[in-house]
């Protein structure tokens, strides 16, 4: 899991940016740029909130902020700060300010794969070409993903059926995402930053369930029996 | 009541009007009062297909615009007593009809007719949504090519969400001996990307040049090996069971390209 000063969620609500409170501003808004760059088509047009937790903030640090996420088409939502001067000089920004939720924030999980993504979707029925979906969680699809068809998800993929589109998992860049299927032929690929296609010639047909993750760096795909979990 | 069927592809050049005109022909000899209407408006292709362009006075869009009555439009084949052509404009554009007009003028052909076949242009714009509007079934037509087969999944998936009955599905200009090769998809391969009901095969056969060219529908000539097809697709259509053809047993391209290899390289290609 490589060393990380923005953290990506997906919530119930949209999608919430926290931000290292540890960590220099400068170099924060310079790993948020790369972030962005990395998943731009899953922030489009999702709710965005922007958590600093209780760094201190002046209104230049927001505009600073603000100029990052709007490069990237985003528009925030509101922002999160647990100090009040903060949150005043978010709204001189023209940000919409909310102190952190009363319950007990919890800790923050870098890479803890299963607390990360706590919801997932079900869709049941087949993908076909032109369909897309995003989601911030799991996503699970009971039926076949046809070849023109894409699933984008901040967590793993399942498909109940033969994956032959594109499949993007861990799109907020978590390395631990996985991709199964009963047929796994897809076009493309994608799990984090990497993106893999099959071999272009003397590609063997799947002959049962596969798995496919990162190992190494790299992307690889085993049959199900063997992926030891 | 008219059953009121579009027949539509995605794909364009994959055998819409030619399956609509011969389908129309097909149902007629067999004692139906069919009307064939051509949605492609702009770009009429029907009419010559069934030998009629020169009897065409007025069109769909002067029908919805009420510059005649609905009567005055429809052509009576030259051939079929029961068999009647509604073209469409040459010189407007899709955007001369809505989804609504296109109702209301089905509506208006049901009360006469026992079907109504509605020729769709291709794309997925709004002459594909005009013609797909009245339908209340649609037949979507394929070649066995990954490109005709990927834009008619596209469009079985825009009927999904529509809530239409599920489409059934045409496959046309198939090739045994190619099949046969392994150069090219055969049924099977087809059938499992699209995943909806068979309706019928039309092998490839050089007679619906030939025909279409004089103007006269191949299911005429019921001995042509495509104007066979079309016929069972009839038949079908009018609650037949009708067994399909055995030229669709070969192992496919598909499925021999992967027999070759029997192991699977674990590894994909990665890049960053």
């Amino acid at each position: 899991m490589p060393n990380t000063s923005v953290v990506i969620k997906g919530t119930k609500d949209g999608l919430s940016i926290a931000l290292d409170p540890a960590v220099p501003l400068g170099d924060a808004a310079n790993e948020l740029t790369g972030r962005l760059t990395e998943a731009l088509s899953f922030f489009q047009g999702a709710r965005v909130v922007l958590d600093v937790g209780p760094r201190a903030m002046s209104e230049s640090d927001w505009q600073r902020l603000q100029g990052v996420l709007s490069r990237s088409q985003i528009v925030l939502h509101s922002v999160v700060a647990e100090d009040e001067a903060s949150r005043q000089a978010a709204r001189a920004a023209g940000l919409h300010a909310a102190p952190p939720p009363a319950r007990a924030r919890p800790a923050q999980s870098r890479g803890a794969h299963a607390e990360v993504h706590t919801e997932g979707i079900l869709i049941r029925r087949t993908l076909r070409s032109g369909a897309a979906e995003r989601h911030t969680g799991h996503v699970v699809v009971l039926g076949d993903l046809n070849p023109g068809a894409e699933v984008v998800a901040g967590g793993d993929v399942v498909v109940w059926g033969s994956l032959r589109g594109v499949v993007h998992a861990g799109c907020m860049g978590d390395q631990e995402a996985v991709v199964c299927a009963l047929y796994l032929a897809p076009t493309q690929l994608r799990l984090a930053g990497l993106v893999a296609r099959p071999p272009d010639r003397g590609e063997g047909r799947p002959l049962g369930p596969e798995m496919a993750r990162i190992r190494d760096g790299a992307i690889v795909v085993e049959a199900w029996d063997r992926a030891k979990r | 009541m008219a059953n009121v069927i579009t027949i539509t592809s995605g794909k364009g050049g994959v055998g819409k009007t030619t399956a609509t005109a011969n389908l129309g022909t097909a149902l007629a000899q067999r004692g139906c009062k069919v009307a064939v209407v051509d949605a492609d408006i702009g770009l009429r292709n029907l009419d010559v297909v069934m030998g009629l362009e020169n009897r065409i006075v007025y069109d769909l869009v002067d029908v919805v615009e009420g510059q005649c009555r609905l009567r005055q439009a429809l052509i009576k084949d030259k051939r079929l007593p029961e068999l009647y052509l509604l073209p469409a404009a040459q010189t407007r554009d899709k955007n001369a009809v809505d989804p609504k007009d296109m109702i209301k003028l089905c509506d208006q052909l049901r009360e006469d007719f026992d079907f109504v076949l509605i020729d769709s242009p291709a794309g997925i714009e709004q002459g594909y949504k005009n013609a797909v509007a009245p339908a209340d079934q649609v037949i979507v037509i394929t070649t066995p090519e990954v490109s005709a087969v990927r834009d008619a999944d596209r469009i079985i998936g825009l009927l999904e969400s529509a809530e239409k009955r599920s489409p059934r599905l045409v496959i046309n200009r198939l090739k045994p001996s190619m099949v046969k090769r392994g150069d090219m998809m055969d049924t099977a391969d087809v059938l499992e990307i699209l995943a909806i009901e068979l309706l019928g095969i039309v092998p490839e056969d050089d007679s619906i040049v030939a025909s279409t060219n004089r103007g006269e529908p191949v299911a005429l000539n019921g001995k042509t090996r495509a104007g066979m097809a079309f016929q069972n697709i009839a038949r079908r259509l009018l609650g037949d069971e009708v067994p399909f053809p055995e030229f669709n047993n070969a192992s496919g391209l598909l499925g021999r390209l992967w027999g070759f290899v029997r192991s699977r390289p674990i590894d994909f290609k990665a890049r960053n």
